[in-house]
């Protein structure tokens, strides 16, 4: 879903683009033509499928609504059996993470015939957002440009916060398979309610980082408790982080720290992804 | 009292109407009935001590109404189909026995799905509807509130029923609201997969 493609340009005369434009590159799940109190609103479009606010049931209940519409170069049958076993292991990886205590959004609903996941809606703004602008804040502020263990307390918090999340989420043995920080919500406190993971940020700061980190978009992520895929999840989000903050990259090995403290096994994950540094994400040198 | 609720994403021939009986003295009655068949009473009739709250027994209707829409019920009709949908697993009579009025219920909730493009219910309206309930349901009418909900939710039974006792995603939780809170998402979550 994070991976955004250029919409294609439509072959056809301008005139007719017009017209057609929003019917034939949107076709909207069935479930969405029927009468709604607010229009679903797009949020993102990725290269699988559309995520769309919208509410669930009564108008004052929220959701997101995942549709994965079918591909017309596919074979109808094998596009078919593709949608619903993507649609349903990712049902099945939420509902699983959400029994062990990693917090992901609740399943609403699934229509595996239509492609439509029905999700509860995260509140908040995606990790990446709020990183970014406290490390604009700092840079307006005059302190050093990098980010530092020392004096980045309220960005240490955090980070050991997402390091806790993946570890969790490794624990109960989900490999994530696309782990970024847009890819993690930062919900805000429920007040008065003890958060489920970690507490508030270290040190006091202007409560931009404050939160929960919630793990989100399930849609490349699969069942297993193998070292070499949960180290190459730590990878690319190692890689992804240093690419979208890089002022905050020395701030990486935080993650890490907090991810051993979570399970067992994770050190050996840890010795493992030094060799997936070393030759990158593939393993084998084929394709 | 007979409640009127508008589902979103549904399509507008479709209206949902729910009623909440207390104290009800003739649950043998009833449950006689949905055996026999009897058409006049094709109702979901849930035990309402396995409900959690408006939101739970609406997405078990929501599911129902997307499953009779895509063609895929499992049992006679939409309403047989609300008391499965309550259920995280696919066996059907255990779902009856489990969420459906027994004659042994106490409290009971009624749902009624009228669809106006439906030849044999057409001509069903929810003024006729009520009657029919005030008629056949001996118990106390009760507003179908999250707040009367609550007062005959049988927890344990749903943490049986639902395989919850071992969910490491419970233990965490001291406070009691937000551990039913997170109980009631893992039942809807469970409910979404069911069948599936």
């Amino acid at each position: 879903m994070t991976t955004l493609l250029p919409l294609p340009v439509p072959a056809t005369p301008a005139d007719e683009v017009e017209a057609g434009a929003q019917s034939h590159q949107f076709p909207l799940p069935q479930t969405l033509n029927y009468p709604t109190t607010t229009p679903p609103t797009l949020i993102t479009q990725g290269a699988e499928g559309r995520l769309y606010k919208t509410t669930y049931l009564l108008p004052s209940i929220p959701c997101a609504l995942k549709h994965r519409p079918s591909k017309p170069y596919r074979h109808p049958i094998l596009d078919q059996r593709l949608t619903r076993h993507r649609i349903l292991s990712e049902a099945r990886i939420l509902q699983k993470c959400r029994r062990e205590g990693v917090p992901v959004p609740a399943l609403y609903a699934v229509d595996e015939g239509t492609g439509v996941l029905i999700m509860e809606w995260i509140a908040g703004a995606p990790v990446r957002v709020p990183v970014n602008e406290y490390l604009r804040k700092r840079k307006a502020d005059g302190l050093r440009e990098a980010a530092t263990k020392e004096d980045g307390e309220e960005l240490v918090g955090l980070m050991r916060r997402i390091g806790r999340a993946v570890g969790r989420l490794h624990k109960v043995g989900i490999v994530h398979g696309d782990l970024t920080t847009s890819n993690m919500m930062l919900r805000p406190w429920d007040k008065g309610k003890a958060p489920v993971n970690g507490h508030k940020a270290d040190g006091e700061g202007n409560g931009l980082l404050d939160g929960e980190i919630v793990i989100i978009d399930f849609g490349l992520a699969s069942q297993g408790t193998q070292d070499e895929d949960r180290a190459v999840d730590l990878y690319v989000l190692e890689r992804a982080f240093g690419s979208t903050h890089p002022r905050a990259e020395g701030l990486f090995e935080v993650v890490l720290d907090a991810y051993r403290g979570e399970f067992k096994t994770a050190n050996i994950v840890l010795k493992k992804l030094e060799d997936v540094r070393m030759r990158g994400r593939k393993r084998s040198m084929l394709g | 009292m007979l409640e009127t609720i508008h589902l979103e994403h549904i399509p507008h021939t479709l209206s949902i109407h729910v009623a909440f009986y207390r104290n009800v003295t003739n649950a043998s009655f009833l449950h006689s009935q949905l055996l026999a068949r009897n058409a006049s009473f094709e109702y979901a009739l849930i035990d309402a001590s396995t409900v959690i709250s408006r939101f739970h027994l609406l997405a078990a209707v929501y599911k129902s109404i997307t499953v009779e829409l895509g063609g895929n019920m499992k049992t006679p009709n939409i309403h047989s189909e609300i008391v499965c949908a309550l259920s995280s697993n696919n066996n059907i009579a255990e779902a009856y026995r489990r969420y459906g009025i027994s004659p042994i219920s106490k409290d009971v909730l009624v749902v009624k799905v009228l669809n106006t493009a439906h030849a044999n219910t057409s001509d069903l309206t929810k003024e006729s509807t009520e009657t029919h309930l005030n008629e056949h349901v001996k118990g106390e009418s009760v507003e179908f509130s999250d707040e009367e909900i609550a007062k005959t939710t049988d927890w344990s039974k749903l943490r049986k029923y639902h395989k919850l006792n071992g969910a490491a995603g419970l233990d965490d939780i001291t406070d009691m609201d937000a551990k039913r809170k997170e109980m009631e998402m893992m039942i809807v979550s469970a409910m979404a997969l069911r069948g599936l």
